[in-house]
């Protein structure tokens, strides 16, 4: 018991670490408000693309879905941080985060989105269509408001992940939240600062957890 | 060297690649062993926590919630890192391997009990009147007939979840776990060189790719309760 307190809940090591995590939870917030609107937007586009009437932009949207649902975005992002160097293409680590999320992301919200446009009746945008609206007022006046409310507890989920994706980019060196934790870690040999940073992590994301799961039950009943 | 030339000998170096394929190979068999047991134990865990819940004992279900609140909520790496830096001042030492398998069982089980435990709240009430009518006990209408009927409406959703999760092996890298991405990450830094990296994206993609359009074809197929 006493072992335990010591190497996970150790107060003293806990509050030294606190400057630094809340540094680092800054970036992760940081991150977080560039990376989740440019998925949204990425995967807003791929979603509309895959539902086109043109061949090949539906191929190509869905080709581009996939193949990032298919990566790993550990991957991904290594490929783009380490890879591209050698190519003479020096990214930051931030730029090359904000690439791989923008990539696995788009292709996530993407399957989202399409799922709620599938799940707008066909009769609404004639309805709307038939009214006079043209076919860009269509989607953003009817068809998308109806199908993001259809989606909106499978939209939050994805946020949330995207919030824990962020503690991947400590692997590249970014300073975030995880980073900023393991390295007080690797300083003092006890994984209390990395408790801190998992409290932190519960206290963001365990409110929007239990709000999707609101939003879930009233949707299904 | 051109442009061109020079792009080809950074990603797609045949020396390099013919230097480092068998381990990449190698990591390609780490990666499939690690996901079939990280599916098969994560699923049956969170399947069984699920039909215990059923039975809505309120301490037990409470505390159900909130392991699967807790571990869908933290990100897996932070929870990878906890065990592998903070299990072995306590005493207990697993490897790289051992700490990433559980800790993805653990995530996995913990979405893996939502999913299936939202498939039985929508299982018609009738269903279980009906079941209980004809003289069967709460275990055995559980078992035979919302259980069959709960699964099969869960199927899309636990499949893509359990293919985000068996994705996360790759974390494994970062605890040297020699997987694909392990593999990759050592030849690259041995031979300054990124076409290990290709040969691991590509390995990933070609493990990968046939499930996802796989889970998309199930989509169409069963299109029933989403979570």
């Amino acid at each position: 018991m006493e072992a335990i307190l010591q190497q996970f809940f150790n107060l003293e090591i806990m509050a030294k670490s606190i400057p630094l995590v809340m540094q680092g939870l800054g970036m992760t917030l940081l991150i977080c408000a560039v990376v989740i609107p440019i998925g949204l937007v990425g995967g807003l586009l791929a979603a509309l693309g895959s539902l086109s009437g043109n061949r090949a932009i539906r191929w190509g949207s869905i080709a581009f879905v996939d193949l990032f649902r298919a990566l790993p975005p550990l991957v991904l992002l290594i490929f783009i941080y380490a890879g591209l160097p050698f190519a003479g293409l020096s990214l930051s680590p931030f730029t090359a985060v904000v690439i791989g999320f923008f990539l696995n992301n788009s292709a996530y919200f993407a399957e989202i989105f399409r799922a709620g446009l599938l799940s707008v009746p066909k009769g609404q945008a004639e309805a709307a269509r038939s009214t006079g609206l043209s076919g860009a007022q269509t989607l953003i006046w009817v068809t998308l408001p109806q199908a993001t409310r259809n989606v909106l507890p499978d939209l939050l989920s994805n946020v949330v992940e995207v919030v824990k994706l962020t503690s991947l980019a400590s692997v590249v060196s970014l300073g975030e939240m995880l980073h900023a934790a393991g390295l007080v870690r690797s300083l003092t040999y006890n994984a209390s600062p990395l408790v801190l940073a998992a409290g932190i992590y519960l206290a963001l994301l365990w409110p929007l957890i239990r709000l999707i799961a609101r939003f879930e039950r009233r949707i299904a009943t | 060297m051109t442009q061109f030339e020079r792009f080809i000998d950074t990603f797609w170096n045949t020396d390099v690649l013919a230097r480092y394929a068998p381990a990449i190979l190698d990591g390609v068999g780490v990666t499939i062993v690690l996901s079939l047991l990280i599916v098969v134990c994560g699923i049956a865990l969170g399947a069984a926590l699920a039909c215990v819940r059923a039975y809505r004992v309120r301490p037990v279900s409470f505390v159900i919630v909130i392991f699967a609140d807790v571990l869908r909520a933290l990100p897996p790496l932070v929870v990878i890192l906890l065990m592998f830096f903070g299990l072995p001042n306590l005493g207990v030492v697993l490897s790289a391997f051992g700490v990433l398998f559980v800790v993805l069982t653990l995530v996995l089980a913990a979405f893996a009990e939502e999913i299936v435990w939202a498939g039985i709240t929508a299982t018609p009430k009738g269903q279980w009147e009906a079941a209980r009518s004809t003289g069967l006990g709460f275990t055995q209408t559980l078992f035979w007939v919302v259980l069959p009927q709960a699964v099969r409406m869960v199927i899309p959703p636990l499949t893509n979840r359990a293919i985000a999760i068996t994705k996360m092996t790759a974390l494994g890298m970062v605890i040297g776990v020699p997987d694909i991405l392990g593999q990759a990450t050592t030849a690259q830094s041995f031979s300054a060189n990124a076409s290990p990296l290709t040969l691991a994206a590509i390995a990933y993609v070609l493990l990968f790719l046939p499930l996802v359009v796989f889970s998309r074809w199930l989509e169409t197929r069963f299109s029933g309760a989403r979570t």
